[in-house]
C-alpha cells in the first residue's frame, strides 16, 4: 500500500532526527502533569513515573531502541546539570532556616542518610541483588543528578539508579506521611527533612502539601543530602566494593 | 537579562567539571559548580534578581529532567526482572525505616535544642 509505505518513510524521516524524540518527552510529560493535576495532585500519579511508562510504552510499539530516543531527549537531560548548580539558590534562601538548627538538621540528614544507603544496600543484598544493583541503589534517597554522577563514577548503571530514584521518591511520597504518623512524629520541620531525606525532590513537592514550613526543610534536606552524598558516598562505595 | 545568568550557571558546571576531571574527585561536575555559586551568594550577600528568575524556572521542572534517563529503565527490564524481589524488597523497607529514623531523631534534637531555659 503506497499510503503505508508513505507513512514508513515519514516515520523513518523523523527518527533520524532529533525532534520527534525531543518532542514525544515533552509531550509526554505534559500529558502525564495534566493527569497528575486531575487527580488532585495523587502521589501515585506521579508525572514523572507517569512519562516513563507512556514513553517506554510507545517505544516498545514502535520498536524504537533507547540510543534512539536518546538523541532527540539528549536535550532535555542537558539540563539536569544546570538545574543541579540552580539549587544553589534554594539552598541559600533557606540559610536563616538552617543558621538557627543547623545541629539538629546535620545530624538528623547524616543519620537518615546513613539509615538509607545501608538498609538498602544490606536489605538487597541479603536477597541476592548483584554488585551493579547494589551499587546503583545506594544513593537511591538523592536527587537524581547527583545519584546518576556517583553511580557512573562507582561503577553502576546511572539509568538504574534514576528508575530506583523515581521509585523511592513515589514511595516516600505515598507511604511517608502515613509513616510519620504512625511514629508520632508531628512537628513540621521535622516531617519536612525526613521527606525530603528520603524522597528528594518527589518528597519534597509532598512536604509542601504538608505546609510551606515542611517544605523548605524538605527542600533543605534535599541540597544537604545531595551535597554529603557527593561528597562522601564514592570514598564508600569505593572501598565497600572495591575488589 | 536572563542570559547572563544562564551563562552563569553552565560556567559554574564548566569549572566543577574542570576541576572534577584534573582532580580526580569522585563528586559530580555540576555538585561542585552548585558549591562554586552558593559560595558566590554568600560571599556576596544575595540573590541577584536575574539569578533567581532562572533558577526558578528551571527548578520548576526539574521532575521533568529526570524523564530521559529514567526512560533508560528499559534498558534494566532484565535486570529488574531477575532481581524484582531483592530490589522491592529493599526499596520499601529502607524507605520507611528512612523517613521514621530522620523523622524520630530530628524531633528530639528540635526539643532538645527548645527545651525551656536554655540560653539561645
Amino acid at each position: 500500500m503506497p499510503l503505508d509505505l508513505a507513512l514508513g518513510d515519514i516515520w523513518v524521516y523523523l527518527s533520524s532526527g532529533p525532534l520527534l524524540h525531543l518532542t514525544m518527552t515533552l509531550l509526554a510529560y505534559l500529558l502525564a502533569d495534566w493527569v497528575f493535576r486531575r487527580s488532585g495532585q495523587r502521589a501515585l500519579f506521579n508525572p514523572v513515573l507517569l512519562s516513563i511508562l507512556l514513553l517506554v510504552a510507545v517505544l516498545s510499539v514502535t520498536g524504537t531502541d533507547y540510543q534512539t530516543y536518546f538523541e532527540g531527549a539528549q536535550f532535555v537531560h542537558f539540563l539536569l546539570g544546570p538545574a543541579t548548580v540552580a539549587l544553589a539558590v534554594p539552598l541559600y534562601r533557606n540559610l536563616p532556616l538552617i543558621r538557627r538548627l543547623w545541629l539538629p538538621i546535620l545530624i538528623a540528614i547524616a543519620t537518615g542518610a546513613l539509615v538509607s544507603s545501608t538498609s538498602a544496600v544490606l536489605i538487597a543484598d541479603w536477597l541476592g541483588a548483584s554488585r551493579q544493583t547494589l551499587i546503583s541503589l545506594a544513593p537511591k534517597s538523592v536527587t537524581a543528578p547527583v545519584a546518576m554522577g556517583i553511580t557512573e563514577k562507582v561503577g553502576g548503571l546511572p539509568s538504574l539508579t534514576a528508575a530506583l530514584v523515581v521509585l523511592t521518591g513515589v514511595l516516600g511520597a505515598v507511604v511517608g506521611v502515613a509513616v510519620l504518623a504512625l511514629v508520632r512524629v508531628r512537628d513540621d520541620r521535622a516531617r519536612g527533612l525526613a521527606l525530603g531525606v528520603s524522597s528528594h525532590g518527589i518528597g519534597t513537592a509532598r512536604a509542601f502539601q504538608v505546609s510551606d514550613q515542611a517544605g523548605a526543610f524538605a527542600a533543605l534536606a534535599m541540597g544537604l543530602m545531595a551535597l554529603a552524598s557527593a561528597l562522601v558516598l564514592p570514598f564508600v562505595l569505593r572501598w565497600l566494593f572495591s575488589g | 537579562m536572563a542570559l547572563k545568568f544562564i551563562a552563569l550557571l553552565l560556567s559554574c558546571q564548566l569549572i566543577g567539571e574542570v576541576i572534577v576531571a584534573f582532580s580526580g574527585l569522585p563528586v559530580p561536575g555540576p555538585v561542585l559548580g552548585m558549591v562554586l555559586l552558593f559560595v558566590g551568594m554568600v560571599l556576596r550577600g544575595g540573590v541577584p534578581d536575574g539569578l533567581g528568575r532562572v533558577s526558578d524556572g528551571l527548578l520548576a521542572h526539574l521532575s521533568l529532567l529526570f524523564v530521559p534517563a529514567g526512560v533508560g529503565v528499559m534498558l534494566h527490564l532484565a535486570t529488574l526482572r531477575d532481581e524484582w524481589l531483592a530490589v522491592s524488597v529493599a526499596l520499601v523497607l529502607s524507605t520507611v525505616l528512612t523517613i521514621a529514623v530522620t523523622g524520630l531523631v530530628m524531633t528530639l534534637l528540635i526539643r532538645w535544642t527548645e527545651r525551656p531555659g536554655r540560653q539561645d
